[in-house]
């Protein structure tokens, strides 16, 4: 096991740069999951670390040594693909011993190290089958028992679950964690899916074009986002933003949108009367009441557990999440409320947070 | 249209299709039948006229005769030993370039590639001549290395395996190189093996070439000792005339590895065209 640290890594390609300075620390055993949109740099970032794409500048320190100029079979790293990249001429025992078979490592000594990492995966029935011979999740599980044979002192994931349907997604995920969890191992893992950067990671590094934007446990990163990039890109359905001018009416503090609906806001919006804000408000963080807000149905998505509504407030759209059953219907009137002091103000212009 | 007639329809289809690929199949067929047939004829009755297309007595005893009139078995594994080579060679050249073209990142890579594809276009016989002059100044003329060396190292078949290494996803290497392989390494442990289908189809593709291969032997191999089947063959072609039905015994003689072979690699060579078209072959 060992600390992952990247100080200043840069990647560019010709005179395209493509990470611009990025720096973020793995604690020994710890579950850092990199996310963000398509073409923001985390998958060149894990890469990077593999050793699979050289570094511009910067340094990426493994275990207290700089590796930049290390081959990945120096790194003491293992990883794990989107695709899986199994070896699809070898069985599974074969797959999971190629890398012990290279170190030159003795027969029992490989025997002993697939039937344990077999055990960890539920993989011994399937030992002397070949790839195409297995299920979605089975691959996956025989990518991971790949890594684990090594006994790596970092584990990396590039998207190893986008090619699973959702129902095996969820299982995988508690799988992985659960590794985690038994191998006390560093983990970085590469998601495009918020969901599965909330629930799996001890920290999320948010990531957009090339940069880091917030790094912190998936809490934090939900309640309080650096910016409104993050407030939107973290939770689901996305975070409801309303552009609007901090102003005191009655004693209240409210937004007055460009419609003139007036949303009321917390204390903590006290210090930005008079100034143009963007508010972004929680999906679940809106109620329906009678007299509240006026908005016109223009979706209904039940999910069973939950409700999305999706409204029209002023001609602008808002998401709302209901926990009960609803009688409405599209195109009927109704009314929100955002509860006050847990909505976020952000900057009109630059989008960071304020307060 | 109702059910009745669409079936008819499409059995008439059918019966078109098949039986364009009958004729088709036949036009294919019938040089070798030829060849079979008058293998198996008395010289004379090659010659008579009218043709007849089944020859008035079978003469197995052609092939047999052949087979001993001239030294086949020496021509045999002469051909053998050069067109086994040059396979040989051929392929793991092949391997090794196409390797480089499709994955190594080198400066003047694409360049080179394209000035090496430049030298398809030379046509062949153009080179007879330099090539000739290159071997006797190396001593090599009447030497299986002269006529080995010059042909073993083909464009096409660096061609035809880097664009087979490209299809190979680059995850499969990048997850070899983690674990621990070197380029060698991957290239025998993981390229290669999954390239069996353009392996087998670049050596079929050769060793019949070579099998078949005639001036280049007859120019470079003097006497009969050295001489290759197809040269060999030649041997009936005396001044006192041909012995055809001979030469035809011969010529179905030494199809035979090359037809064992295809039978051999069918499979492979399926998965190749397969894989080619894009239908997933394997």
């Amino acid at each position: 096991m060992a600390s992952v640290t990247i100080r200043n890594a840069v990647k560019a390609y010709g005179p395209m740069q493509v990470l611009h300075g990025v720096s973020v620390a793995a604690r020994d055993g710890e579950f850092v999951v990199l996310v963000g949109p398509s073409g923001c740099g985390k998958s060149t970032l894990l890469r990077m670390i593999a050793g699979l794409e050289s570094i511009t500048d910067g340094e990426i320190d493994i275990g207290g040594r700089v590796v930049n100029e290390l081959e990945p079979k120096e790194r003491d790293i293992a990883m794990v693909f989107q695709s899986y990249a199994l070896y699809p001429h070898m069985t599974v025992r074969d797959n999971m011993a190629f890398s012990l078979k290279l170190s030159r490592k003795s027969k029992p000594e490989i025997e002993n190290e697939v039937r344990r990492a077999a055990e960890i995966l539920a993989l011994e029935p399937l030992l002397d089958r070949y790839p195409r011979q297995l299920s979605g999740g089975q691959r996956q599980r025989v990518a991971m028992g790949r890594a684990i044979v090594r006994h790596p002192a970092v584990f990396l994931f590039d998207e190893p679950l986008s090619n699973l349907d959702a129902k095996l997604r969820v299982q995988m995920r508690g799988e992985i964690k659960a590794l985690h969890s038994r191998l006390k191992a560093t983990m970085i893992y590469v998601t495009h899916d918020q969901m599965e950067a909330m629930t799996m990671a001890d920290r999320i590094v948010v990531m957009r074009a090339g940069r880091i934007e917030q790094i912190g446990s998936p809490l934090e990163i939900y309640d309080n986002p650096a910016n409104s990039f993050v407030g939107g890109f973290i939770g689901s359905p996305s975070m409801n933003f309303v552009d609007g001018t901090v102003v005191e009416e009655g004693g209240r503090l409210v937004l007055r949108d460009v419609s003139g609906t007036l949303w009321p806001l917390g204390e903590k919006a006290r210090a930005y009367v008079g100034r143009a804000v963007q508010v972004g408000i929680r999906p679940e963080h809106i109620r329906v009441v009678e007299g509240g807000i006026g908005a016109s149905v223009l979706n209904i998505e039940p999910t069973g557990s939950e409700t999305h509504l999706q409204v029209e407030v002023s001609g602008q759209p808002i998401v709302v999440v209901v926990h009960d059953r609803l009688a409405a219907e599209v195109g009927a009137s109704i009314g929100i409320e955002a509860d006050p002091d847990r909505v976020t103000l952000f900057d009109q212009q630059t989008g960071t947070r304020l307060g | 249209m109702t059910t009745k007639s669409r079936t008819r329809l499409s059995l008439a289809l059918d019966i078109l299709n098949h039986g364009g690929l009958l004729i088709v199949a036949l036009l294919f067929l019938f040089p070798f039948f030829w060849m079979v047939t008058n293998a198996v004829r008395s010289n004379a009755e090659v010659m008579a006229y009218p043709v007849r297309i089944l020859p008035h007595v079978f003469e197995w005893d052609n092939f047999a005769k052949a087979w001993t009139q001239l030294p086949f078995g020496r021509f045999f594994f002469n051909s053998m030993f050069v067109s086994v080579s040059v396979t040989i060679i051929t392929v793991i050249v092949s391997c090794l370039s196409g390797y480089a073209f499709a994955r190594l990142k080198f400066p003047g890579r694409d360049a080179l590639l394209m000035a090496y594809l430049g030298t398809l276009m030379v046509p062949a016989i153009m080179l007879i001549i330099p090539l000739f002059l290159i071997v006797n100044s190396l001593g090599m003329v009447n030497t299986f290395q002269g006529v080995i060396l010059p042909v073993a190292f083909g464009t096409f078949g660096a061609f035809l395996m880097r664009q087979f290494f490209l299809s190979i996803p680059m995850e499969l290497e990048e997850a070899a190189r983690i674990d621990g392989a070197s380029r060698l390494r991957i290239l025998v442990s993981i390229i290669v093996p999954l390239s069996m289908p353009a392996i087998g189809l670049l050596s079929l593709f050769t060793f019949i070439a070579q099998w078949n291969n005639f001036l280049w032997p007859l120019i470079v191999m003097t006497g009969t000792d050295n001489a290759t089947l197809p040269v060999g063959l030649t041997y009936f072609q005396t001044q006192q005339g041909t012995q055809w039905n001979f030469i035809m015994a011969g010529a179905a003689l030494s199809m035979l590895p090359g037809v064992f072979l295809a039978i051999l690699l069918q499979k492979l060579i399926y998965n190749s065209i397969a894989l080619n078209a894009g239908m997933g072959g394997r």
